[in-house]
C-alpha cells in the first residue's frame, strides 16, 4: 500500500509502505494543550499545594469499624468539641469504615523507660476520646507518626526525584544524544509536573507510595520515549529522504501500535489496583494511572516535537552509523 | 524454517521455571498461628502421655485445635486465629509446668520433603498479618555527651597531677561538637599533657592538635571520626541488642529488631494487638546499684539488722547482706569493658562513671579502702497473662522484681570515675559482667517516633484485596493478549503465568517480606511485562508485513525488538533500586518485587517465549503467522 504523504518523494513507496500518520503536523496544538495543563498544574500547586498525607506531615491516623449511624459528621463534631481541631474524617469503602485523621507537629514522643506503657499514644488517646461517647467502635488500625520522620521523609523524597530524573538523563545522553537527552527530560518533567497537579486539584492524599509511583511514572514514561526515540534514530539513519518531519511522523506511526498496546495493558492492571486494591493503594494506583496516560501522550508529542525544534538531522547520528542495509521488499 | 534453537537453552529455561515452580508452591501452605511444646532437657522429646494431657488442656478450655504435628522431638498445635493462640499458650503454659516450654511460633504445614529443600512460604508484612511497629530513635549524643564530661574532668584531674612543677594548665574548654580545648603555661607542659593523653588509651578515640590559645600554647582534643561513628554504631546496637532480649521474652513468633539508618531501631512484632504489653516489655528496665557490703551479722531468727538488706549472688546463691545506701546506680555507668589487667594477666571489668557519681564513689572509697563493695542487679520482667473475670476474657499484666548480686570485690584503693573490678575467673564472666553493667539501663534513651497498630481483620482484608487486584488484573491481560495476538498471545500469556511463578519463588528463596505494595508491585510488573512481548510481536507482524518469511520475521522481530527491549527495562530497574535505597517499609516492598518483575519478565519474555516459539513452530514450514 503506497500511500505517501504529499510533501514526500515519490521513491519513498519502498521505505514506508504503510501510511504515515501526520503526527506532529499537530504538535502546536498539542503543545498548546500540555502548556496549559502544565500552567494550571502549578497554579494550582502553587495556590493549593499538595494534600500530604501522615508520611510527610507527621501526625496520627485511626482506621475505625463504626455503626452506620455514627457519620463521619457526628465524629468530627464531637472531636472538635473536645478541643481536637484540625482532625479529617471520612469514610472509605463502606459506610462502617472510618478514617480519622489529624496531622501535624501536635505531639511530642514519649521516651522509652519504665512508665512508658502507661503513657498513652496520641492514638490511644483519640480512640478513648471517641470510645468514650460511642463505645461500639472499634480500632481496625492506627499509626502515629512523629513530627521529625515526616521531615526526613520529604527532604529524602525530595532528594530522591532529582537524583532519578538527573540519572535519567544521564543515560539517554550516554545512549542516545543531547538532543535527544533533551527531549526525553521535557518529557518527564512535563509528566510530573501534571501528575502532581492532578493530585493538587483532586486533593487526593499525596503520601509515600504516591511518590514511588510517580518515580515509577519517570521509569515508565521514559521507556515509551526511548522505544520512540529508537525507531527515530534508526529511520533517520536509514531513511533516504524525507524531511525530519516525516521521518518522525514514521517513526512514531511505526512504534504507536506498541506504545498503545503497553499503555492498556499497564492500564488494565492499574485499575484492577485502583479498584480492588483498598484505600491504602488508591493513591498509588491513581497517581500511576494519570501517570501512564500522560506519559504516553507525552512520549508521542514532547519528545517528537523536542528532537524536531532542535531540527535535528541525519549529522546528529553520524557517530553511530548502523550500517544495516534495508531488506528487499518483494 | 526457524533457525536452530540451542537444544541446552531449552532445557535451561524449562528446568528454571519448574524449580522455581517447587519453590513457589509452599506458598500454598501458609504460616498459621501455632503453640510450639517442646521439652526443656536437651534431647528429650515430647512424650504421648503429655500429647494427651496437652489435648484435655485444650478441650477443657474450649480450645479447638485445628491440627497437630510432631516436628524434631516438638508437638505444634495449630490454631484457628491468634487469640486462640494466646489462649492456648496460657493454658498450657499453666498445665504443663516449668519442664515444657510453650511458645508462640508461625508455621506453615507444607510437607517435610519441601521444607527439606528450603521451600517456605513467604513471610508476611505486618500490613497483611496485623500486629504492632514501633519506630524507636536512639539519642546518642545525651550518652556521648555524659562520656566526653567524665573524660574533661578527668583529664583536668590528670593534668593537675602530672604536669611538671611550676606549670599548669591555663585554660580548660570544651569544643563543640566533640573535643576540648586546653592551654598550657609553657610547651613542656604541653608535651607532657600530650604523653598523658596517649598513654591513657585515650589516643584510640581522640585526635590531638597543636595550637596556640591567648598566646600560649594549646591542644586540641577531638574525637576522632572513627571513634565517633564506632560510639553511635556501638551505642545503638547495644539498645537493640537489649530490645531484642526483652523483646524475646514476650514469646512472639518472628519478632523484627532491626536498625534503621544511623540511629533508628524498628521493631516489628505480628500478631501482638495490645501495645501496651509491647510498650511494657520495651520499657522494662534493668538497674543495678553499687552498695557496701556490711559487715554485720542476720539475727538469729534470720531478718536482716537495721540498715541492712539481705539478697543472695547469682550463680551460686549465698546469701551477702548489703547496706541500703546506695553508692551509685546504673544511669552513672557509661561505660563498661572486659580486658586483663596490666600486671597479673587475669580478667578484669573497666568501669567507667558520670562525673556526678564518680565524685559520691570517690567520697566512699576513700573512706573504705579494704572493704568490699558488691553491684546488685535489679530485673523488672513484665508478662502478659489471658484471665477470665465476671465471664470476660482480660489480658492483665504481671511485673516481677528480680533482684540478685552479680560482684562481690574488695576496695584496693582509691578511685572515682574510673576503675577496675579485678579476680574475675575467666575473661568470658568478665564480659558477662560488663554486659550486665551495660545493660543496667539503655545505652542511650530512646525515643517513640513511630508507632502503628494493625488490627488482624485489616490484615485479612488487605491480603484478599491484594489477591484480588493481582488476579483480576492478571485474568484481564490475559484475554487482551489473546484478542490482540492470537496464537503468539497465548505463547505471551505462558510467559507471563511463568513470570509470576518465577517472582513467589525468589521471594520465597529470599525470605522477603511480601506487603501490599508488594503486591502491588507484582501486578503492575505482570502489565509491564508483556510490554516486551509486545515489542518483539509487533516488531514481527511488522516484518511480515513488510513482506519477509515468516520465518525470518520471527527471528529478525527478536533480534531487533533486543535493544529496545533492554532499554526500555533499565530505566524502571534503576528507577527499582533508587526507591529501594531510599525507601522504608512500604516502599522497599514495592521497589523489590518491582526490581525482581522487571528481571524476570526480560527472562520470560524474551527466552521463555522463544522456546515455547521453537517448540510450536520449529520444524514446521510457516506460511503464515496467527499474530493478529
Amino acid at each position: 500500500m503506497a500511500k505517501s504523504k504529499k510533501k514526500s518523494q515519490q521513491s519513498e513507496v519502498i521505505e514506508t509502505p504503510q501510511r504515515v500518520i501526520l503526527w506532529m503536523s499537530w504538535r502546536k496544538i498539542a503543545l498548546g494543550m500540555s502548556l496549559l495543563l502544565i500552567v494550571v498544574s502549578l497554579a494550582s500547586l502553587f495556590a493549593r499545594g499538595l494534600n500530604l498525607g501522615l508520611d510527610f506531615t507527621g501526625g496520627t491516623v485511626l482506621e475505625l469499624k463504626v455503626p452506620s449511624d455514627i457519620t463521619p459528621q457526628k465524629i468530627r463534631a464531637h472531636l472538635d468539641e473536645s478541643g481536637v481541631k484540625n482532625a479529617v474524617v471520612q469514610n472509605f469503602g463502606s459506610s462502617e469504615d472510618v478514617i480519622v485523621r489529624i496531622p501535624g507537629k501536635a505531639e511530642e514522643v514519649a521516651q522509652v523507660s519504665e512508665d512508658v506503657a502507661d503513657k498513652k499514644s496520641p492514638a490511644e488517646i483519640l480512640l478513648g476520646q471517641l470510645q468514650n461517647k460511642w463505645s461500639s467502635i472499634e480500632m481496625e488500625g492506627s499509626s502515629f507518626i512523629g513530627p521529625a520522620v515526616g521531615d526526613e521523609l520529604r527532604d529524602k523524597s525530595g532528594t530522591a526525584m532529582i537524583f532519578a530524573i538527573l540519572l535519567m538523563m544521564a543515560y539517554i545522553w550516554f545512549r542516545f544524544s543531547i538532543k535527544f537527552g533533551l527531549g526525553a527530560i521535557a518529557a518527564l518533567v512535563h509528566d510530573v509536573i501534571i501528575t502532581l497537579g492532578v493530585f493538587s486539584i483532586t486533593g487526593l492524599t499525596v503520601d509515600l507510595t504516591v511518590l514511588a509511583a510517580v518515580l515509577a511514572v519517570v521509569g515508565y514514561s521514559l521507556n515509551d520515549t526511548v522505544v520512540v526515540a529508537d525507531r527515530i534514530r534508526e529511520n533517520f539513519i536509514e531513511m533516504r529522504e524525507g524531511s525530519p518531519e516525516h521521518i518522525v511522523n514514521a517513526s512514531i506511526t511505526q512504534t504507536i501500535d506498541r506504545t498503545l498496546m503497553t499503555s492498556i495493558t499497564t492500564l488494565l492492571v492499574l485499575l484492577a489496583l485502583f479498584f480492588l486494591g483498598g484505600e491504602s493503594l488508591l493513591s498509588f494506583s491513581a497517581a500511576l494511572i494519570v501517570g501512564v496516560i500522560v506519559g504516553t501522550y507525552s512520549s508521542v508529542y514532547i519528545a517528537g516535537s523536542v528532537i524536531l525544534a532542535m531540527k535535528t538531522t541525519k549529522e546528529d547520528f553520524m557517530e553511530k552509523p548502523k550500517q544495516e542495509l534495508l531488506d528487499d521488499a518483494p | 524454517m526457524l533457525k536452530q534453537f540451542p537444544l541446552w537453552k531449552s532445557l535451561l529455561v524449562l528446568a528454571v521455571v519448574a524449580i522455581c515452580a517447587l519453590y513457589a508452591f509452599p506458598n500454598i501452605y501458609p504460616e498459621q498461628p501455632t503453640v510450639q511444646i517442646g521439652a526443656n532437657s536437651a534431647g528429650q522429646s515430647v512424650s504421648e502421655e503429655v500429647a494427651d494431657t496437652i489435648d484435655e488442656l485444650l478441650a477443657s478450655n474450649g480450645i479447638e485445635p485445628l491440627k497437630k504435628m510432631r516436628r524434631d522431638g516438638s508437638l505444634i498445635v495449630f490454631l484457628e486465629d491468634d487469640d486462640a493462640q494466646k489462649k492456648a499458650q496460657d493454658v498450657l503454659k499453666d498445665g504443663l509446668g516449668e519442664e515444657y516450654s510453650v511458645a508462640l511460633n508461625l508455621v506453615s504445614d507444607s510437607p517435610s520433603w519441601l521444607r527439606a529443600i528450603g521451600g517456605e512460604p513467604m513471610k508476611l508484612g505486618l500490613d497483611l498479618r496485623g500486629g504492632v511497629h514501633f519506630l524507636l530513635e536512639v539519642d546518642v549524643d545525651k550518652k556521648l555527651k555524659a562520656y566526653e564530661e567524665s573524660v574533661f574532668t578527668g583529664l583536668k584531674k590528670t593534668f593537675r597531677k602530672v604536669l611538671p612543677k611550676g606549670t599548669k594548665y591555663e585554660s580548660a574548654e570544651r569544643v563543640e561538637p566533640h573535643g576540648f580545648k586546653f592551654s598550657f603555661t609553657n610547651s613542656d607542659a604541653r608535651t607532657k599533657a600530650r604523653q598523658e593523653i596517649l598513654s591513657g588509651g585515650l589516643g584510640n578515640e581522640y585526635v590531638l592538635t597543636n595550637t596556640t590559645i591567648n598566646g600560649n600554647p594549646g591542644l586540641l582534643v577531638k574525637m576522632s571520626e572513627t571513634a565517633l561513628s564506632k560510639r553511635f554504631a556501638s551505642t545503638v546496637n547495644q539498645n537493640r541488642i537489649a530490645l531484642a532480649n526483652r523483646i524475646n521474652e514476650l514469646g512472639v513468633a518472628e519478632p523484627l529488631v532491626q536498625q534503621q539508618g544511623y540511629n533508628r531501631i524498628v521493631v516489628e512484632l505480628p500478631g501482638v494487638q495490645d501495645t501496651a504489653i509491647a510498650k511494657r516489655v520495651l520499657g522494662r528496665t534493668a538497674d543495678l546499684e553499687y552498695r557496701a557490703v556490711s559487715d554485720k551479722r542476720l539475727s538469729p531468727s534470720g531478718r536482716a539488722p537495721a540498715g541492712t538488706e539481705l539478697f543472695y549472688e547469682k550463680d551460686t546463691n549465698r546469701p551477702i547482706l548489703l547496706k541500703k545506701q546506695v553508692i551509685a546506680r546504673g544511669e552513672c555507668v557509661i561505660d563498661a569493658s572486659a580486658g586483663f589487667d596490666q600486671q597479673g594477666g587475669s580478667a578484669q571489668v573497666s568501669v567507667s562513671l558520670d562525673s556526678k557519681c564518680g565524685n559520691k564513689m570517690l567520697s566512699f572509697t576513700s573512706q573504705n579502702v579494704g572493704k568490699p563493695m558488691a553491684v546488685l542487679f535489679k530485673e523488672t520482667k513484665a508478662t502478659s497473662k489471658t484471665v477470665v473475670k465476671d465471664g470476660v476474657e482480660k489480658e492483665i499484666f504481671e511485673t516481677s522484681e528480680e533482684k540478685y548480686v552479680i560482684s562481690v570485690a574488695n576496695i584496693r584503693g582509691v578511685f572515682g570515675s574510673q576503675f577496675q573490678t579485678t579476680g574475675l575467673d575467666s575473661i568470658h564472666e568478665a564480659n558477662e559482667l560488663s554486659l550486665l553493667l551495660r545493660s543496667g539501663a539503655l545505652a542511650a534513651p530512646m525515643y517513640i517516633v513511630e508507632e502503628s497498630t494493625i488490627g488482624p481483620s485489616l490484615g485479612k482484608k488487605n491480603i484478599e484485596r491484594g489477591f484480588m487486584s493481582l488476579l483480576v488484573g492478571f485474568l484481564v491481560v490475559l484475554l487482551f493478549m489473546i484478542l490482540k495476538y492470537r496464537v503468539f498471545g497465548v505463547i505471551a500469556n505462558l510467559a507471563l503465568a511463568a513470570n509470576v511463578v518465577i517472582i513467589l519463588a525468589i521471594l520465597s528463596l529470599l525470605g522477603a517480606t511480601l506487603t501490599l505494595p508488594g503486591i502491588a508491585g507484582i501486578v503492575l510488573t505482570v502489565g509491564m511485562a508483556v510490554d516486551a512481548n509486545v515489542l518483539i510481536f509487533s516488531r514481527i507482524k511488522e516484518e511480515w508485513k513488510r513482506g519477509i518469511k515468516p520465518a525470518d520475521a520471527i527471528d529478525l522481530g527478536y533480534q531487533k525488538a533486543f535493544s529496545a527491549i533492554i532499554d526500555a527495562n533499565i530505566t524502571t530497574l534503576i528507577i527499582a533500586i533508587i526507591l529501594l535505597f531510599m525507601g522504608a517499609g512500604s516502599v522497599k516492598g514495592f521497589a523489590i518485587t518491582l526490581a525482581i518483575g522487571i528481571l524476570t519478565s526480560m527472562f520470560t519474555a524474551i527466552t521463555g517465549t522463544r522456546v515455547l516459539v521453537h517448540l510450536l513452530y520449529g520444524n514446521k514450514k510457516l506460511n503464515k503467522l496467527s499474530i493478529g
